[in-house]
């Protein structure tokens, strides 16, 4: 039976800075500065808001995106659900588990592919599957049926019996989702599965997934890939500084978007005068003006606003250096709520 | 509690430890027999010491091999595993409680440290040669002692692995184990330290004191030693001491 997973408002506060289990870029966490008061009483206090009251429902069989920049706090949720991170307030249940009352129960409904392979170094990858195996109480004959088969799977069958250590990044992100899936858990983490991988071994990894997710499963990733979420993902949240900007289908979220196309123009200066003119063009939605040498148009059509644009900039005199169209996505969607680029 | 689990947590550990046989070998008993060899070989051979200086020096360097054993099994991989490729989370997602899987490290430990003391009573007898008189007349008590003494060193161990980041490994051994071996009384008995008093009653901090003066009383009862019923007490205090600190610090580390 397929397992849901429900989180309420969920808060996680780093009182040292978090260890590498967010190992997000931390230099985009929200920063929150004490009061000069308590910057008296305690000198140099450490506090880093990495989840900030988020509240979600996974449904049980779906595929759930976690979709954020680094340092959003998409980590510390997967750390939170997967009984690695204690939560400050709030709570997160698998099934009818709450993961920090009930962890054994819960731990033995997930399995976890880390963000960083955190295979066990002093052994080979057939023992790190058999001893994964043993953990969760298999017997001997259904762990090795189970290690021989995701070991071909996975493609790893020439090189089970040497050293983890020696594997290369991409063996090792095979072989940890290999383990995560050996217990044959009724939900799989996955924390920025495609990091690093080549497009091969992307693609290997987008139909394990979808093999996963057609035999009942639930799945929860992360990423900060666009296309990746958008290809496997049933529902998404959007995260960014701890809290939830948005969440639902990606159909929903992209047509969620004023316009749906985006065109970045680069100009020379940016009077206020062009902006109106923009906004009055077929069309568009919303103009925003980014720095002083740039503009954002929401527009409901891309390429037939370019020659408009063009006179409208020679019109006011201004020089146009660069267009580019971004068509619907949730990439636009993100800038849309944050005004940043998930790269940024 | 889970036994399934916490015994294929223990055979990871045999098969890893299995595998490293011979250089975990040489790590824990190489040195104590380099000094056996020294001071109870050469030094008593060539007359600066008594040849009955070579019944003191065993238990103690039985002490001090498994304490370093113990110590080492459980602080080395724990230090590698806790730092940044996180390797023991895998175990942490492991359906037991977190706090077991502390206790499992100790019992690997524990092994060690025995398999490590019961080597080198024979290892330290060859290197001696003659004139060395132990007895075994009280196994129950050998026993007992030998296991509290493992329980220390592999408690201790998780105490450490869990404090000491990788940076700071040399500085465990400078800081910790060295003065550790120095004034633990495995070279000399507690009563002939009553020429330096304060040092005499600083030492007894310093749980491989008990382990040496625990292991004199049983194997060399003639030489001077502490009571051992003294010395089961304090050793049972301190293994209950360093288990709880041991535990406090890996649930610590082990949740962020």
């Amino acid at each position: 039976m397929a397992i849901g997973i429900r989180i309420e408002n969920l808060r996680k506060i780093y009182n040292t800075p978090p260890p590498s289990a967010a190992r997000g870029a931390a230099f985009s966490f929200s920063w929150q500065r004490p009061s000069r008061a308590e910057k008296d009483k305690t000198k140099k206090k450490f506090e880093l808001v990495a989840v900030d009251g988020i509240s979600f429902e996974i449904h049980p069989g779906e595929v759930f995106g976690l979709l954020g920049p680094n340092g959003a706090g998409k980590s510390t949720t997967i750390g939170i659900l997967t009984t690695r991170t204690k939560p400050t307030s709030g709570r997160a249940f698998i099934g009818e588990f709450d993961v920090w009352q009930e962890q054994v129960k819960a731990k033995r409904l997930i399995g976890v592919v880390p963000q960083r392979p955190n295979l066990d170094f002093a052994l080979t990858a057939r023992e790190v599957l058999l001893f994964h195996g043993a953990y969760f109480g298999q017997s001997t004959r259904e762990r090795e049926r189970r290690t021989n088969e995701l070991l071909e799977t996975f493609k790893l069958t020439d090189r089970a019996d040497h050293m983890v250590r020696t594997f290369s990044g991409g063996m090792m992100q095979r072989l940890s989702i290999a383990r995560a899936m050996m217990h044959d858990p009724e939900v799989l983490f996955l924390d920025e599965p495609s990091a690093g991988l080549d497009p091969q071994t992307r693609l290997l990894l987008w139909e394990t997934i979808r093999a996963y997710h057609q035999l009942g499963k639930t799945i929860v990733l992360t990423t900060h890939y666009m296309d990746e979420a958008d290809a496997l993902a049933d529902r998404l949240a959007i995260i960014d500084h701890g809290r939830i900007i948005a969440q639902g289908t990606p159909q929903e979220l992209k047509s969620a978007i004023p316009g749906g196309y985006l065109l970045r123009l680069r100009l020379d200066t940016v009077p206020d005068g062009l902006l109106a003119e923009f906004e009055k063009l077929p069309g568009v939605s919303e103009v925003r003006a980014a720095d002083h040498t740039a503009a954002d148009i929401y527009a409901d059509r891309g390429g037939p606003l370019i020659a408009a644009i063009v006179s409208a900039t020679q019109a006011a005199g201004v020089e146009l250096r660069d267009v580019h169209i971004e068509e619907p996505s949730l990439e636009t969607l993100f800038l849309h709520h944050t005004g940043r680029s998930l790269r940024d | 509690m889970n036994w399934k689990t916490f015994y294929a947590l223990l055979s990871r550990d045999g098969q890893v430890a299995r595998r490293n046989l011979i250089p975990t070998l040489v790590q824990n008993l190489l040195q104590p027999l380099l000094l056996t060899f020294v001071f109870g070989r050469v030094l008593t051979t060539s007359g600066m010491m008594p040849v009955a200086y070579k019944s003191m020096l065993l238990p103690g360097i039985m002490a001090i091999s498994m304490v370093l054993a113990g110590v080492q099994a459980v602080a080395m991989p724990l230090i590698a595993e806790f730092q940044f490729t996180r390797e023991i989370e895998d175990r942490l997602l492991a359906p037991i409680e977190t706090g077991w899987l502390a206790v499992e490290k100790v019992v690997a430990g524990m092994i060690q440290a025995l398999v490590a003391g019961l080597v080198v009573i024979p290892a330290a007898w060859l290197t001696l040669g003659s004139g060395v008189t132990i007895s075994f007349a009280h196994p129950l008590e050998f026993a007992v002692m030998c296991l509290l003494v493992a329980g220390f060193a592999s408690a201790g161990g998780l105490l450490l692995g869990c404090s000491v980041g990788q940076t700071q490994i040399g500085l465990m051994f400078s800081l910790v184990l060295a003065p550790m071996m120095m004034f633990g009384c495995a070279y000399y008995s507690w009563a002939q330290l009553k020429s330096f008093p304060v040092l005499q009653y600083a030492v007894l901090i310093n749980p491989l004191v008990y382990a040496s003066e625990g292991l004199r009383g049983i194997l060399v009862p003639d030489k001077p030693h502490m009571n051992v019923f003294v010395v089961f007490g304090a050793l049972a205090v301190i293994d209950v001491v360093l288990m709880v600190g041991g535990l406090k610090k890996f649930e610590s580390k082990a949740v962020s």
